[in-house]
């Protein structure tokens, strides 16, 4: 017997969509001077945000919009029952050295880019499942932490390919609710971890697209809605080709989503900015959506929209050993309320 | 394509249309700014060698004195957070020289700095630069050998 909540394969309901009554962002400077600058809570200009280290200015960065989520929800920590988070950090030291701070139950989360939605959705299953009143979500990604991790030391000098993208430094938080106004998290599309053998590890939107188009048809599928149903389709950190390879993966699969669909990486960066393909990171899709994407919906101007996030699985060890990179993508549909 | 296709042709067609879609770099402008801004560091390198002569230095020693400055010059760059940019606009024009090694022995070592001084910088000093220096090693004690055998 299927399960109560389930839509089809991978699609979970829920009868009392939790409402996000809450969010808060914060950008590093980079972002803050892009077009969607403007709809963020706060722009930090120095990388390492008065810490030592840039891990630490990340996590401080986490730390805050989490505070400051919570305390827009006019909750207390104490009243929060989970927190959701994670980063790209190795062993994502940047949510468990924050959620040391904040003594929440903390579930960590590493769903590489994919990660607030990921969140989201368990978040939102959380609470309709009667585990939880209120969930906090998070999640923060640094340029420079990550760039060091993955790739080389910053200061290198080295010359990007085209298709390369370029990690967002910021964080974003959100309160998911079982009361409460705001826009309201109504389905999830968990995704699978899909390859189809790209290698290189520059081009993660050549990587990810197969999976998000996956589960934009599954989706689709399993609710037995037409494109048409949804204001957007809005995928994490696909970047400018990784969003054409989507559309012409879901042209084949028979959807054509190309006036309705937009990507996170491609909002948060002007092509003036020398950001190559676009924004990539967790926060690229916490930010972008946390920020402008739930203004437009609490201002009635989108009125529904699907988004995924967006995640390659890899690590610098399986790219050194030469595997190609899995991606995976998450979808939540967010409805204005 | 379509999903019930073995994975090995998805794979296959998906790799079409992804070199469908992957921006071509631009060869020529690249080539161009490479050789423009490698010849300018060469012509700096020259022009120090020239400057060193000049105050009396034989011309080995000018050189070893122009390659240090010219290092002095990429660390100090680097630190600045202004070589990377240089870089981003030259590619392998400031990677080839002698100040592109320079870049990459000073950066990790800044980068690591918050590890501590022994296994932070210490031990990724050569990070980078370590490969070049294993095969550059390698490859003169096998030109070395060859040399000692065939002369």
């Amino acid at each position: 017997m299927p399960a109560a909540k389930k839509n089809g394969q991978q699609t979970v309901w829920f009868q009392n969509p939790p409402v996000i009554v809450a969010t808060a962002t914060i950008v590093g400077a980079k972002e803050g001077q892009g077009p969607l600058g403007h709809t963020f809570d706060k722009v930090v200009e120095d990388g390492y945000y008065g810490e030592k280290t840039w891990e630490r200015g990340e996590r401080r960065m986490l730390a805050e919009v989490m505070q400051t989520a919570v305390s827009r929800a006019n909750l207390q920590p104490q009243n929060i029952d989970f927190l959701l988070a994670g980063d790209l950090l190795n062993q994502i030291i940047s949510a468990n050295f924050t959620a040391r701070d904040l003594g929440i139950p903390f579930i960590g989360l590493y769903g590489a880019c994919s990660t607030m939605y990921e969140s989201m959705a368990l978040g939102a299953m959380l609470i309709d499942g009667g585990y939880a009143e209120n969930v906090l979500v998070g999640v923060s990604s640094h340029n420079s932490t990550a760039e060091r991790q993955y790739r080389y030391p910053t200061e290198q000098g080295v010359q990007r390919p085209l298709h390369a993208q370029w990690t967002v430094t910021g964080a974003a938080a959100a309160v998911l609710s079982r009361q409460g106004t705001g826009p309201v998290i109504t389905h999830a599309t968990i995704g699978k971890v899909i390859d189809l053998g790209q290698g290189d590890p520059n081009d993660m939107g050549a990587a990810m697209a197969p999976a998000a188009a996956d589960t934009m048809a599954r989706h689709l599928a399993d609710t037995a809605r037409q494109p048409e149903y949804y204001d957007l389709f809005v995928t994490g950190d696909l970047g400018v080709y990784g969003r054409e390879l989507a559309l012409q993966l879901m042209r084949q699969k028979g959807y054509d989503i190309s006036t309705r669909f937009n990507d996170c990486g491609v909002m948060i960066f002007s092509p003036e900015q020398d950001a190559h393909a676009g924004g990539s990171g967790c926060a690229c899709s916490g930010v972008v959506t946390c920020g402008y994407l739930l203004q437009e919906v609490r201002a009635g101007r989108l009125k529904r929209f699907f988004g995924l996030g967006t995640g390659a699985l890899l690590s610098p060890v399986s790219t050194m050993q030469g595997e190609t990179v899995p991606g995976i993508a998450h979808g939540v549909v967010i409805e204005g309320r | 394509m379509k999903d019930d296709q073995p994975l090995e042709i998805q794979k296959k067609q998906y790799k079409q249309m992804v070199d469908g879609v992957r921006p071509r770099p631009a060869l020529a402008r690249n080539v161009f700014r490479a050789f423009v801004v490698g010849g300018l560091i060469a012509l700096i390198g020259q022009f120090l060698i020239n400057f060193y002569q000049g105050r009396g230095l034989p011309l080995t020693e000018a050189g070893a004195a122009a390659s240090a400055t010219l290092v002095f010059l990429a660390a100090l760059l680097t630190g600045l957070g202004i070589y990377d940019e240089i870089a981003r606009f030259a590619g392998a024009g400031s990677i080839v020289p002698i100040t592109g090694f320079a870049n990459s022995m000073v950066a990790p070592a800044m980068e690591y700095r918050g590890e501590g001084l022994v296994l932070g910088v210490g031990a990724r000093l050569f990070t980078i630069a370590g490969p070049v220096l294993v095969f550059g090693i390698v490859t003169a004690w096998a030109a070395a050998l060859l040399y000692y055998f065939f002369r």
